[in-house]
């Protein structure tokens, strides 16, 4: 089996990347549990990138209007998860 | 000289993503930290939509790009603001579903360009295109099926043999979407086979899961999500994608395994989803006998004259959205002098930190929050508990009782106090369809009735005493 260095390297990047997100989650209350979930869950949402790429690539119709949907798609995870995640850790801000 | 930039953008992005996560860690920096990781996105998209090249050539079709991100934007912008916080659970699940569903469609097209290249595709590439797809459709179905479960739209479903029918989905759609990898198999028409394949298996997966479980359901969703997003980084040697991808997946297998933990189950155990099933029929018949009621008046006056008063929130007090009652109950109490804390379970309601967030929303002071381990040391000396919706985390079942679904998950040693008074609508179970026998205890008493109009009933009591 042949691994060319590009490859290698991004796998090297994703062992690493799964240690540190072991590492960051480790050694958080449980009080933040839901927002940290929901956070995570609009981080995820940089899937949006791919979708752009695939739209801005896409020659046919088939092609342009499943672009479309996957951008929206893509956009209501980014935008709905930040929103979210803001809102709920409004309400741990003291007040003044 | 312009082709240096983007990746720079896209490694601030990455950095703002993991310093993000790092800060969302802390109740004090959270709130920054989901605006810095904001803040990268944004950066990652606007850098992607202007200074990506393909084969030399800038995107095109950017009017509909605009055009979705603008629509996306609007649709997630009212769907976050309007959510009650009682059903965040399934917005978040919805949202995870979303980006599920972007990975699948990215797979799909990537496939079909691939395809009418007449080039095909390399190993690698093909091995990305399929566990996108597949990662990403489960995640889609099984999120929407997930979010269905919390509205209270579709119940738990089990049949006979679903073990066996779920496994040999899996199996199927595994070795189609190997075949494809390999090139035995191939065809447009394939994909979109496997696509409904892993669809399939995403609703048979999450449907025998008990509601009790789905913030472990939703957890690991979320982390497959996140794996998804890192297959379109291999597929595009897309950095971004792949730190931001990876590291969801990676962070929130373990947040997974810590709630897992918190409820003393292996993730296995939950997703059998044999919870509540047939062992809670037998156990229900086991206790029964008599319990008592107390009217508002009189629970009004043991917590008066308590010098400690423990509230035990769940499930019940976010559905009546009674968490401001609950606070101005606390108040009046503690104006009589009396101490309130709150007990708080870690999977209390239906996420881990569910009860914070809420009594959080009705401005409840951080510090009254107090977690399993140290609460329990008190209850032998408070005078009152008052459960408010609360019945599986508060079980002495899960202590005494070996044949208990529920039993080793560590609960509320709520039954040491003095006085225990429940809140319940009825003598129906809890979550986990089991009966608790600190209902008919001596200390124990009922307070029948919606979590939020028995409590208003309290703190007029508790002001004529």
């Amino acid at each position: 089996m042949i691994i060319d260095e590009s490859t290698l390297s991004l796998i090297y990047l994703v062992v690493l990347m799964a240690f540190l997100g072991v590492e960051l989650i480790g050694h958080v209350p449980s009080v933040l549990h839901t927002p940290l979930m929901s956070g995570a869950n609009a981080i995820h949402g940089v899937v949006i990138i791919g979708s752009i790429i695939v739209m801005g690539i896409a020659d046919d119709t088939l092609s342009m209007i499943l672009g479309f949907l996957a951008v929206v798609l893509g956009t209501l995870n980014v935008v709905g998860g930040f929103v979210v995640t803001n809102r709920m850790l409004e309400m741990f801000r003291r007040k003044p | 000289m312009i082709d240096g930039v983007l990746p720079i953008l896209y490694l601030l992005a990455s950095v703002t993503f993991i310093l993000g996560i790092k800060l969302l860690g802390s109740p004090k920096t959270a709130r920054v930290g989901n605006l810095v990781a904001a803040g990268g996105m944004v950066v990652a998209i606007i850098g992607t939509i202007v200074l990506y090249r393909h084969n030399g050539e800038p995107l095109h079709n950017v009017t509909w790009i605009l055009a979705a991100l603008a629509l996306g934007t609007a649709i997630g912008w009212v769907m976050a603001m309007r959510v009650k916080m009682t059903a965040m659970p399934q917005m978040v699940s919805f949202f995870n579903g979303m980006g599920g569903a972007c990975a699948a469609l990215i797979s799909i097209l990537e496939y079909k360009s691939a395809m009418t290249g007449g080039g095909g595709m390399s190993t690698g590439h093909g091995l990305a295109t399929m566990a996108g797809l597949i990662i990403g459709g489960v995640s889609f179905s099984g999120s929407i099926v997930a979010y269905l479960k919390l509205e209270d739209r579709l119940s738990d479903i089990r049949f006979g043999g679903q073990q066996l029918v779920n496994n040999g989905l899996l199996l199927a759609t595994l070795a189609v979407g190997a075949a494809m990898v390999v090139g035995t198999m191939s065809g447009i028409s394939t994909l979109y086979i496997l696509a409904a394949m892993a669809l399939v298996f995403g609703i048979l997966f999450v449907l025998p899961i008990g509601g009790a479980d789905m913030p472990v359901v939703i957890s690991l969703l979320n982390s497959f999500t996140g794996v998804a997003a890192a297959c379109g980084g291999f597929l595009y040697d897309n950095m971004v994608m792949l730190i931001g991808g990876i590291l969801v997946g990676s962070a929130g297998t373990i947040l997974t395994v810590v709630m897992c933990n918190s409820m003393n189950r292996s993730l296995l155990n939950v997703l059998i989803g044999n919870f509540g099933g047939a062992s809670a029929a037998s156990s229900g018949g086991a206790s029964g006998g008599t319990y008592r009621e107390v009217s508002a008046s009189d629970a009004a006056v043991m917590m008066s004259y308590a010098k400690q008063v423990v509230i035990v929130p769940g499930y019940g007090l976010a559905v009546a959205q009674a968490q401001h009652v609950c606070h101005q109950l606390e108040h009046e109490l503690e104006g009589k002098g009396v101490t309130v804390k709150y007990a708080i379970h870690p999977v209390a309601g239906r996420m881990p930190g569910h009860m914070n967030v809420l009594l959080a929303e009705a401005d409840v002071a951080y510090d009254k929050l107090v977690e399993m381990d140290e609460i329990n040391a008190e209850f032998p000396t408070t005078d009152v508990v008052l459960v408010v919706g609360a019945n599986d985390v508060v079980n002495p079942a899960a202590k005494t009782d070996p044949t208990s679904p529920i039993y080793g998950m560590p609960i509320l040693d709520a039954e040491l106090a003095r006085q225990v008074i429940i809140m319940k609508r009825s003598m129906k179970a809890g979550y986990a369809g089991i009966d608790n026998e600190l209902f008919y205890r001596p200390n124990a008493a009922m307070l029948f009735g919606d979590a939020k109009a028995s409590l208003s009933a309290l703190v007029n009591e508790v002001k004529q005493v």
